[in-house]
């Protein structure tokens, strides 16, 4: 793989992960570093209560077993899913604790209901948005695959999964993908004005509502700051385009307002929540009119 | 393969309404020693499907010490308790097949791996 190629592009992932690059992640000791790092971020945002018993976790894309080490380490039972029968066969030789599958997460996570108290994937989700045989279809796949993680969560459980979109396109399909299945939740991005340490997390929430958590801000280690001093000029601000012109009469006017009544905020509402955002629960003051100011 | 795993697996071919508890056909069962966590036992408990449990727990020759309904009170008793955790977590199933109960489909365990993968006819 060149340097800068996405490895989605070269093959799918069962023949790009084979025997050689299944040895990098138990030799390369900056893969290493780098998967558990990215493991112990997933568990922070996975926010279990401290303090509980050992929960059973879900890991999609296990590969070798490296996040799933770091559950274990965490106190945590894992079952670990995977395409890659190269990849598993490390982790069996490596003897981790939790049972791998070799399983197609596009074809559908095959668990029963409720039974996972959390789920985490590193870096696999994003193999979903390519089609790798003429029978693939990235939006099915996706559907398919958030369906049943859906499923296979226990209520109040959360799925944090790290990606790697390949643009914003695609980011937006995955998160579209989730919230059409019920989940709540978001798109959380660790220091986004990085290049190099911006980390994208997909942190989804099973029957509970609330929005997800924010990102890292700042510089993910001192030696990594962009311009050093005097960095001002280099840093570019980027405003909201604001809009004018249709801007709709004074306070006292209401002209044009006349469809925006009670209906028209309901059926807004209810569109919201089916997306799964946020919403104020309806109530007797739900767009009723304000009394005049003036 | 542990029991703990195959109580969570369901066979997810199109079409299929009841892919769960997949029938175990073993050929080659292990014992390896795992560490004994009552907390996560009491904690896993009420998740598990006991019928499949104890259904998984005769196919693979394990299934001594536990009843067929657990009494309450049951859970904090050690005996119980370790005859449960040998049977969820130490005794694992290293070579065999997974069969469905609906399709008959089967999914061949190799090297404690169940191969999941399904044909595309059946996605």
């Amino acid at each position: 793989m060149g340097k800068g190629e996405r490895p989605e592009h070269t093959a799918p992932p069962e023949i790009f992960y084979n025997e050689d690059e299944a040895r990098k992640y138990t030799t390369n000791s900056r893969m290493i570093s780098i998967q558990a790092s990215l493991t112990a971020r997933a568990l922070e945002l996975l926010a279990l209560p401290p303090g509980g018993p050992p929960r059973l976790l879900l890991d999609i894309g296990c590969g070798s077993g490296l996040s799933g080490e770091a559950l274990t380490e965490a106190g945590h039972a894992w079952v670990g899913l995977d395409i890659s029968p190269a990849m598993l066969d490390v982790a069996v030789d490596r003897e981790v604790e939790g049972d791998v599958l070799l399983s197609d997460m596009g074809q559908g996570v095959p668990l029963r209901a409720g039974a996972f108290d959390g789920a985490i994937s590193i870096s696999a989700v994003q193999w979903l948005c390519n089609a790798d045989r003429s029978s693939h279809d990235p939006r099915r796949r996706l559907r398919r695959f958030f369906q049943t993680l859906y499923a296979c969560l226990a209520r109040g459980a959360r799925a944090v999964l790290q990606v790697y979109p390949e643009n914003a396109a695609q980011a937006e399909m995955m998160v579209g993908a989730a919230m059409k299945v019920g989940f709540s939740g978001g798109l959380v991005v660790d220091y986004p004005h990085s290049t190099r340490a911006k980390k994208y997390f997909l942190v989804l929430m099973v029957g509970t509502g609330g929005a997800a958590p924010a990102g890292r801000e700042g510089d993910p280690d001192a030696d990594e700051e962009g311009g050093g001093p005097g960095a001002g000029p280099s840093t570019v601000a980027v405003a909201g385009r604001e809009r004018r012109g249709k801007r709709r009469g004074g306070p006292g006017g209401g002209g044009g307002g006349g469809g925006k009544d009670r209906a028209w905020v309901l059926k807004k509402k209810e569109k919201q929540r089916r997306k799964g955002n946020e919403v104020k629960p309806d109530s007797k003051y739900t767009a009723r009119k304000r009394r005049r100011l003036i | 393969m542990k029991l703990l795993t195959h109580n969570m697996l369901a066979c997810t071919i199109k079409g299929v309404q009841n892919g769960f508890p997949l029938k175990i056909e073993a050929e080659e069962v292990v014992e390896r020693e795992a560490d004994f966590d009552p907390d996560f036992l009491r904690h896993i408990f009420p998740k598990l499907e006991w019928a499949a449990f104890l259904e998984g727990a005769r196919a693979l020759g394990c299934a001594e010490g536990l009843p067929d309904a657990v009494p309450e009170g049951a859970l904090e008793e050690e005996a119980f308790l370790r005859a449960f955790h040998h049977a969820l977590l130490e005794v694992h199933l290293e070579e065999g097949a997974l069969v469905c109960p609906e399709t008959g489909r089967r999914f061949i365990v190799s090297k404690g791996i169940p191969n999941m993968l399904l044909n595309e006819d059946e996605v």
